[in-house]
């Protein structure tokens, strides 16, 4: 099942929770309708995993997830023999006294020992069609990684010298996120469909936290995300993304706060912000001042 | 997804060339577009089949645009375009340089090679030697009777050298090397080491029957760090930054230098990146472009502000992984605020090695008096000076002893005592 157009996209993500922009979804739609991979960019937690997650859900497809890290190498990407069992194969066969060379040399290498991770588990057919591949936080790998998920991405086969090449019957879906820690190359961009992923403005930010954290009051959603949306035009080291914002809904909400106050934002700001320097910044009659404009900015609209 | 089919063309061919001149305009105004790309565009657009003018906005969106900088203008080359095509190209011609075709930029290249020579070379200075100076005054009178000139001009101060004498020392600063140790990567290579390599093992006992009879190990592969570079171009250092810029440029261009990358950033009123200027080939060419980019040489200096802009923009997209930062300034702020030595340590704290060198440290009276240095030096690891090329080639060694802080245990305890 793909999707007919943009707003069936956009229909079929807010069942799964997900609210997301025209902007987004066109990029979603012609990521489907192409079979390209989908390359988003943006700040930590701006929902740029989430949107695998709901894109899997809502065609029913598996997730099969790569987190990428810094020395990330193909046996923990592609695949690993699983050479334990290869030795005791080895030894039962020794015991056995048929330890005859060419039958074990083709009974050893086959998809029994193979340990499969998680490109070439992609690479394989699924119940219910090709899966979601999310490769996660590409920018925490290198550069040879990199080229090798370029080699990967244009052909999406594998080669096994030991098995052979294994192709996957239908491309996966492959969404690619970066946090920009460091810019990736262009050769692998070029093959991608690319979006930057920015925060969302305020209407759109209460309807994902009516999604998201549908218990907490109509008032208090407004107030913090007025709250968070007036806290990222100040000078921080790092800006609280949506998903702050809905952990410090959620945590308000387990503290049966109904209205914001200075004094409950100075307990709970552990969860907007991460950095000490910007908790400083904040405390004292900063968060005051911020919450007072925040409450006037809704009044007026 | 390699597909060899024949491209079919929406209905209209009169879109499909519109995006083509479309995408040639962004082309000359900076984004990398090859023909693949266009290719794209269209079969998106084909795809979508849009209605909307948005979605056709968004549609092109994703195949072309591919950072974030680039967005902004293609929002403005999109509005202008699409409006009405033959008046964007009545435009280019009075809009921004970046959007100009590349024949006016090859006349402009003789002008700029005067601007850059004016800029390097022009000024003469006649400046009286500073009598704190006596000491290195003498070491270089007494030296030019044993060494020779070439020895000679290693030591002498930056600020002090005649045009003539900067140039010859330019030359040497551009043969200088700046080795940089290696450090061990979490990836491993198939030459023998410390981990065991069961792959290799399995494949050696497979061609003996399973019989184990060798056992293989592999090591850590090794890579390199990044350099960034953070100078001060306020008046009181112009001369030192110029040299030291000649210094990276030919640290970011030779080959095997080992650095995986460098970045180069100017500050004095405010920060510039100029990391791409520093790959043009041509020394000068290169500086003229970082002037022109950076429009506050010999202004006043704002350090604790420059160094706020660059954690909060550029920290975590050059000091991944890292990186070696080298910090060129005087240390003298004009508007001394307390966050200086937060900024610093923030800075520090990012960092694998944070080196700061500081002309001023050629006095021999140098004491850590002013504000700025004051709420400096407890955040670096290593502070030298950096005022002539043997300071510079000392450099190196800095490098290769990471607890070596320098003239740091000194000074430090100058200030507290």
């Amino acid at each position: 099942m793909v999707f007919a157009d943009i707003d069936a996209v956009q229909s079929a993500l807010a069942k799964q929770d997900y609210v997301c922009g025209r902007a987004l979804a066109t990029v979603v739609f012609l990521s489907l309708r192409l079979g390209r991979p989908l390359f988003l960019e943006g700040e930590a937690g701006t929902g740029k995993t989430e949107i695998a997650k709901a894109i899997a859900a809502s065609l029913g497809r598996r997730l099969i997830r790569l987190q990428c890290y810094e020395g990330l190498d193909a046996a923990s990407a592609v695949y690993e023999w699983n050479f334990a069992e290869q030795m005791i194969a080895i030894r039962a066969a020794e015991a056995a006294g048929g330890a005859d060379r060419d039958i074990l040399k083709t009974e050893l290498f086959t998809e029994e020992y193979l340990i499969e991770r998680p490109l070439l588990e992609a690479m394989r057919p699924q119940d219910g069609g090709a899966p979601v591949l999310l490769i996660d936080e590409l920018d925490r790998t290198d550069a040879p990684f990199e080229a090798f998920l370029l080699e990967a991405l244009s052909d999406f086969q594998v080669t096994i010298p030991e098995l052979g090449t294994i192709k996957a019957p239908e491309p996966p879906i492959v969404i690619l996120t970066s946090n920009r820690t460091r810019e990736v190359h262009d050769a692998l961009k070029r093959r991608c469909l690319y979006h930057w992923v920015d925060y969302p403005d305020f209407e759109r930010e209460i309807e994902i936290l009516h999604a998201r954290a549908p218990e907490a009051s109509e008032a208090l959603s407004r107030e913090v995300v007025a709250f968070v949306q007036k806290l990222r035009t100040e000078d921080l080291f790092k800006k609280p993304g949506v998903a702050e914002t809905i952990d410090w809904a959620k945590c308000l909400l387990a503290l049966d706060v109904i209205n914001l106050s200075p004094a409950v934002i100075a307990d709970t700001l552990g969860a907007i912000l991460k950095y000490q320097d910007d908790i400083q910044k904040l405390e004292g009659s900063e968060a005051k001042r911020i919450l007072e404009e925040a409450k006037a900015g809704l009044e007026t609209v | 997804m390699v597909e060899l089919a024949a491209l079919e063309l929406p209905d209209d061919p009169k879109l499909a060339q519109n995006i083509t001149h479309f995408a040639r305009a962004l082309r000359k105004a900076g984004l990398p577009i090859g023909p693949g790309r266009i290719i794209d565009a269209i079969r998106a657009v084909e795809a979508t089949g849009f209605t909307e003018r948005a979605d056709f906005y968004w549609t092109l969106h994703a195949c072309f645009v591919s950072k974030p900088e680039e967005r902004a203008t293609f929002g403005q080359l999109f509005r202008l375009y699409w409006r009405d095509p033959r008046y964007l190209e009545q435009m280019m011609s009075f809009m921004s340089p970046m959007v100009r075709g590349v024949a006016e930029e090859r006349t402009a290249q003789a002008a700029e090679k005067r601007a850059a020579e004016a800029l390097l070379d022009g000024q003469e200075r006649d400046l009286p030697t500073p009598e704190e100076d006596g000491e290195e005054v003498e070491i270089s009178i007494d030296a030019s009777q044993t060494i020779s000139t070439q020895e000679k001009l290693r030591s002498l101060d930056f600020e002090q050298m005649s045009t003539a004498e900067m140039a010859a020392a330019k030359r040497i600063l551009a043969s200088l090397r700046l080795p940089v140790p290696p450090i061990l990567s979490r990836r491993t290579q198939n030459l023998p080491g410390r981990l065991p390599d069961w792959r290799a093992t399995m494949r050696g006992a497979m061609r003996h029957g399973g019989e184990v009879t060798d056992f293989a190990t592999k090591r850590r592969r090794i890579r390199y760090p990044n350099l960034v570079v953070l100078c001060d171009i306020s008046g009181s250092m112009s001369q030192y930054s110029r040299a030291v810029l000649h210094f990276l440029h030919a640290v970011a261009n030779r080959e095997g230098q080992g650095w995986a990358q460098v970045h180069a950033f100017t500050f004095g009123t405010r920060l510039t990146n100029i990391t791409r200027h520093l790959r043009t080939r041509d020394v000068d060419a290169a500086l003229s472009a970082a002037g022109l980019e950076a429009q506050d040489w010999e202004g006043g200096t704002r350090i604790a502000e420059c160094l706020a802009s660059f954690n909060r923009d550029w920290s975590r997209r050059v000091m991944g992984q890292g990186a070696v930062v080298l910090l060129i300034t005087d240390g003298l702020d004009r508007d001394t605020t307390a966050d200086l030595g937060r900024e610093m340590e923030r800075l520090k704290l990012s960092s694998r090695q944070l080196i700061w060198l500081n002309p001023l440290l050629r006095w021999d009276g140098f004491a850590p008096k002013a504000k700025g240095i004051m709420a400096m030096l407890p955040h670096c690891s290593s502070f030298r000076a950096g005022h002539n090329i043997t300071s510079l080639e000392g450099l190196a060694d800095a490098l290769a002893r990471p607890h070596d802080s320098g003239q740091k245990a000194r000074l430090m305890a100058m200030m507290q005592g």
